[in-house]
């Protein structure tokens, strides 16, 4: 019995020092995949998951706590990158159109404080000028809604043109 | 010249007696005009013309924008009234910017430059003047000819393949054209062999079409380097692939071109035009168009200004009946539904149709796949469509490209042989809409990132400058500060 007993603790020693040590030579700093997740978000902090900022996001992803599809300005795209990255299946994308910012203009007052809100440089105008949205770079993350003094921009799905219209699935399916 | 046999296809009923024996007609000149910027495949046209500007026939509208594009010109005399958006001739019924001309009704030319002897040009000059006329290909795919000549040349092309089949149901333009105007067809097939510099021409014509053959036959004989030959009717025989494969026995690569088998496809109008364009110095303003179909009163084949609304054309045929269940722009089999009548005709226009309900069949709504498996011998191009429209249904994009999804041309040979008529093609221009939206979310998604890089470094830049600034200033504070201390001294 004895044997048995030096036998184990020895062991037991043996492979905690390697352990130990091993946990001490292949320590990687900080959350590799933390890391890759940030790049692939938007990194604007806007907020529209509901957690603080882009790294809040990241970390629940990791977590498991949230859906790949969190992100409405990364949309599509990025929740397919996301379920791939992290090995998810993704639910019903069942998403509309993306929501892209639109000024009204005869509400504007050209105060440009959505110019330097917008991450992308997206919106054109100059102090006292009708203000517009160039909506190529636009990604709807909403932070110059907030800003607005006239609540004339407003988040809208972008409508069809020829370039962007396509057939859409078959209402009697058949197959 | 022995044929090989390419693989699947069907056999549609031609209906190809409704207009065919109809000699061309011109269409009298309409009111007004309506010329979409975009025709082509490629950039759109950009308008160098403004609002109530007279206009002479053939003047310069629209130059070409890029690379790939092809200009605009004139269809005839008048004025413009308007820069702006018209109903596209497209299923989706949304608009395209588009310049109006208000027919003035003279028909004046404007300065014609009638160019020497083609063949004292440089080929590449021939190309050039070619893609000024505005030619894209007459068959459909609206491609500018331009390009295809140029590459060709370089990729030293040997056979110009001249496509005569026609094998789309109820068109008969090119038939027509072939029967009436065979020598001028042959005279642009001469410029566009020396564009190309190619050896030899063959003209492919389903032997649906005796007349038309014997005419280009006539026409051609003689000149040794161009040879007329006579193809079974099968659809899709008129497919630039299928008949390199006739021709050949020579398989298109997947996501490869024609030319890579060292042949290159032009449509008979695409000939036509060419013609006209180096001999006449008459820019591609018109183009023939079939009006067919069983709800057409007098189906008829139109020589037509580009522009022309679908209602004149229709209205020049005696109009539609009530029973019209559809209207096509093309054929039946790959022709696009139109929102409505008032819709211009472009330079692919090959055909308008008004079918009846009798003519499309719609009678029961498809029915459970019972897996039998024709759909994949009617296959052109070796693909399953039953396997692939499943994928669609599910929405399982990796698999089904990986299936040759891009290789599908959308000839709609599976749905016409599917029992259960399920909407095949429908599921795959679903897909392949789906695919493109999400190419385009990842080019924009990029371009974004890139955006905030931009903007970051830009406001890093501006922090440090200000930073650098602030040191300056304090720099200089503390020199004046000790110089007056010293002045104190």
């Amino acid at each position: 019995m004895i044997a048995a007993m030096a036998t184990l603790t020895s062991l037991g020693l043996l492979l905690g020092l390697l352990l130990s040590c091993a946990a001490r030579i292949f320590r990687v700093p900080g959350n590799a995949q933390r890391e890759e997740i940030m790049t692939l978000l938007p990194g604007v902090n806007c907020g529209q998951c509901g957690y603080p900022g882009c790294g809040g996001a990241a970390d629940a992803l990791i977590a498991g706590h949230a859906s790949p599809a969190l992100c409405p300005p990364g949309g599509a795209a990025l929740a397919r990158a996301l379920a791939n990255k992290l090995g998810r299946t993704l639910e019903s994308a069942a998403d509309g159109p993306p929501l892209l910012a639109e000024i009204d203009e005869s509400l504007c007052i050209g105060c440009a404080h959505c110019v330097k809100r917008c991450p992308t440089d997206a919106i054109i105008g100059a102090s006292r000028q009708i203000h517009t949205v160039f909506q190529e770079a636009c990604m709807g993350c909403g932070l110059c809604v907030e800003v607005c003094p006239t609540e004339c921009l407003q988040l809208r799905p972008q409508t069809a043109t020829l370039a962007t219209w396509h057939w859409p699935k078959p209402a009697l399916q058949g197959a | 010249m022995r044929l090989h046999d390419f693989r699947g296809g069907v056999h549609p009923p031609g209906q190809k007696h409704l207009s065919a024996e109809q000699a061309i007609e011109a269409l009298p000149l309409p009111p007004r005009l309506y010329l979409p910027l975009q025709q082509h495949a490629g950039g759109p046209a950009l308008p160098v013309v403004t609002v109530g500007q007279r206009v002479g026939k053939g003047e310069l509208l629209a130059q070409a924008q890029g690379a790939t594009s092809a200009p605009l010109h004139a269809p005839t005399s008048g004025t413009i009234t308007a820069l702006g958006d018209f109903t596209a001739p497209h299923a989706s019924g949304l608009p395209l910017p588009t310049i109006t001309l208000e027919v003035d009704g003279a028909d004046r030319w404007v300065e014609r430059d009638l160019s020497p002897d083609p063949f004292r040009l440089e080929p590449g000059e021939v190309a050039a003047r070619v893609g000024a006329a505005g030619i894209v290909g007459m068959g459909g795919a609206n491609f500018p000819a331009a390009v295809k000549l140029d590459k060709a040349r370089q990729a030293q092309v040997h056979t110009l393949v001249i496509n005569g089949a026609e094998c789309e149901p109820y068109v008969s333009c090119d038939d027509r054209l072939m029967r009436e105007r065979a020598a001028d067809i042959v005279d642009g097939i001469a410029i566009m062999l020396y564009a190309v510099q190619a050896s030899h021409a063959l003209i492919a014509i389903e032997d649906n079409k005796p007349e038309a053959i014997q005419a280009m036959r006539d026409a051609c004989s003689s000149d040794a380097r161009i040879a007329v030959l006579s193809l079974p009717s099968r659809y899709p025989a008129g497919s630039a692939k299928q008949l390199i494969q006739w021709l050949t026995g020579l398989e298109t690569p997947a996501g490869g071109r024609g030319t890579d088998t060292g042949l290159l496809v032009h449509n008979v109008g695409t000939a036509y035009a060419t013609h006209r364009a180096l001999r006449q110095g008459q820019p591609l303003i018109s183009r023939i168009v079939t009006v067919s179909g069983g709800a057409v009163a007098e189906p008829r084949n139109l020589e037509a200004p580009i522009g022309a609304l679908v209602a004149d054309l229709l209205a020049y045929c005696g109009g539609v009946s009530a029973d019209c269940a559809r209207l096509l722009m093309g054929g039946p089999m790959m022709g696009q539904p139109l929102p409505g009548i008032h819709v211009p005709m472009i330079k692919g226009t090959n055909g308008i149709l008004a079918l009846t309900a009798a003519e499309v069949g719609e009678m029961h709504p498809p029915s459970p796949c019972i897996r039998c498996g024709r759909c994949v011998e009617a296959c052109p191009m070796g693909l399953l469509p039953v396997e692939m429209a499943n994928l669609a249904r599910r929405e399982e994009w990796t698999h089904l490209q990986a299936l040759g999804l891009s290789d599908c041309m959308a000839c709609g040979s599976c749905a016409y042989v599917c029992p259960s008529r399920v909407p095949l093609p429908q599921y795959f221009a679903f897909a392949h809409g789906q695919l493109a939206a999400q190419r385009r979310e990842e080019r924009k998604a990029e371009q974004i990132r890139l955006l905030m890089d931009q903007r970051q470094a830009r406001f890093a830049r501006a922090e440090q400058a200000k930073a650098e600034a602030a040191a300056q200033r304090r720099a200089a504070k503390k020199q004046r500060a000790i110089v007056a201390v010293e002045d104190d001294d």
